[in-house]
């Protein structure tokens, strides 16, 4: 008797066989692939162990809750995403900076193209670092507040975290945002970073309004093992840094410069 | 598959009230999609759970796959089933988002020590309900790592492939369409998942199953 294949035999699990009818006739017929499937079967059954996390009661509600501001008001058309308020704010002030790059450039120094997409690259990175910095700021302030919360009194039961936990929401939006843009900008080590807070930030969303002192301590010891704290200071500090070198050169020096490309 | 088989006519009657409230949506009624929202993300994210193997990715492409869903709308097609529809957007979203994943992790020189969902480290996630023996712990926290480096240890097509056949139940049709491959090139890419995963996990299934007989798992 010729036997079933393994591609055969897993393909008539996985409901995928083309000649489906034979291989059950064939099946009931030979011990030997009987056994080879329940093999194949027990690995797969193993798998179906795995858990997969309870996405929460009103999930699709807060999730709702979620994407309901990132939404035009009608659907469908290619340009209604720019008419997020948000990326409104955002487009007009690239736009803003670079016409005004665009003006200062032809004022100062006509037909230099190289310097132009320079002075435009200039600007969208500061437009990043300003913002991001300013989200790291926020997420810094709202994560030092949870590490130092307590219980105001020892037997007290329960704190209440809902006033973090609405902020790591809130953040967590923006953090996603950024990250995303990171990436496409190619800043993969602060992609990273803001990878890892936002782990953290999600830890603090979905916990719940009352903690016990014992799940805050917990929350505590997951910011505190993540390092995070640290992480976010040391890049806010970088990109201090960075707004400061990319800053445009005071006018007195771009005066001496004209004056001696003169001369 | 684990994948939720609701009758026929709930089926339908679902599908009809999506259509519904895709026509509504279009015509301008934003808290229309908040019905689709509702109705689907728990499907969504449990897919994309399977798919990028922890939870703060899952919940990325739920939220990325909703608002590409709305963009996209004016292209969805009225005879499809809206639920398949967003499906197919957050399996290709989760695609983007592994392979993102493992270039982020490939740079990371430090290995990761915690699990697919961040709780490793938790003596509160370690330790399971029911009071098992040292031994069953033991043994399931080894197999649950094995299965966890096994799926990962997959190609992106074969992890979708796989969990989209396997766990939730999809067409080889709307698979294919995903990995923008034909109908047999899918059945082939299914094969070899589960081809993979049995070599890598028959042997601890066995020695569990084995164990078990001898009486040291309860």
């Amino acid at each position: 008797m010729k036997h079933m294949t393994e591609e055969e035999l897993i393909a008539y699990r996985e409901g995928v066989a083309e000649q489906g009818a034979l291989i059950s006739k064939h099946l009931a017929a030979c011990e030997e692939c009987r056994t080879e499937l329940e093999r194949i079967e027990a690995v797969l059954a193993a798998l179906d162990t795995l858990p997969v996390p309870d996405a929460g009661v009103d999930y699709g509600r807060r999730m709702w809750r979620e994407i309901a501001p990132r939404l035009a008001e009608k659907p469908g058309r290619w340009w209604h995403g720019w008419t997020e308020p948000r990326r409104l704010a955002a487009a007009g002030l690239i736009v803003a900076l670079i016409v005004a790059a665009f003006v200062a450039g032809r004022i100062t120094r006509p037909g230099k193209t190289s310097d132009s997409i320079a002075n435009k690259e200039q600007v969208r990175e500061r437009v990043l670092v300003v913002a991001v910095g300013e989200h790291l700021g926020h997420s810094e302030s709202m994560l030092v507040e949870l590490s130092n919360a307590a219980p105001n009194d020892p037997a007290q039961k329960e704190v209440n975290i809902a006033t973090e936990q609405r902020r790591a929401e809130d953040l967590l939006q923006e953090n996603r945002l950024y990250r995303q843009t990171a990436l496409q900008e190619g800043d993969t080590g602060l992609a990273s970073v803001l990878d890892e807070l936002e782990r953290v930030l999600l830890d603090v969303a979905h916990s719940p309004e009352q903690v016990t002192p014992a799940q805050l301590e917990a929350i505590q010891k997951k910011i505190a093992g993540r390092g995070i704290l640290f992480k976010v200071r040391v890049v806010n500090k970088e990109l201090q840094q960075r707004q400061e070198a990319t800053k445009p050169a005071p006018a007195q020096k771009d005066a001496t410069t004209r004056e001696r490309n003169k001369a | 598959m684990n994948r939720m088989q609701p009758s026929v006519d709930s089926t339908q009657a679902i599908a009809e009230s999506d259509a519904i409230a895709v026509e509504r949506t279009l015509t301008g009624d934003r808290d229309a999609y908040r019905v689709l929202v509702e109705r689907h993300s728990d499907n969504v994210f449990r897919l994309a759970y399977r798919m990028t193997g922890n939870r703060h990715d899952a919940e990325e492409v739920v939220q990325e796959a909703f608002l590409r869903g709305y963009q996209k709308l004016g292209q969805f097609a009225a005879r499809s089933n809206f639920g398949t529809w967003v499906y197919r957007i957050a399996a290709n979203y989760a695609i983007d988002r592994m392979r993102q994943r493992q270039k982020e992790e490939a740079r990371r020189a430090t290995p990761r020590t915690e699990d697919r969902d961040g709780t490793e480290n938790d003596p509160l996630h370690r330790v399971p309900d029911g009071a098992p023996t040292p031994e069953r712990l033991t043994q399931s926290i080894e197999l649950r790592k094995q299965m966890e480096q096994a799926l990962a240890a997959l190609s992106d097509a074969e992890r979708t492939a796989f969990v989209m056949r396997h766990w939730e139940g999809c067409g080889i049709e709307e698979i294919a369409e995903v990995l923008k491959s034909s109908s047999n090139a899918t059945k082939n890419t299914v094969f070899r998942a589960v081809q993979k995963l049995r070599r890598a996990l028959q042997p601890f299934v066995e020695t569990r199953a084995q164990a078990r007989a001898m009486g040291t798992e309860s």
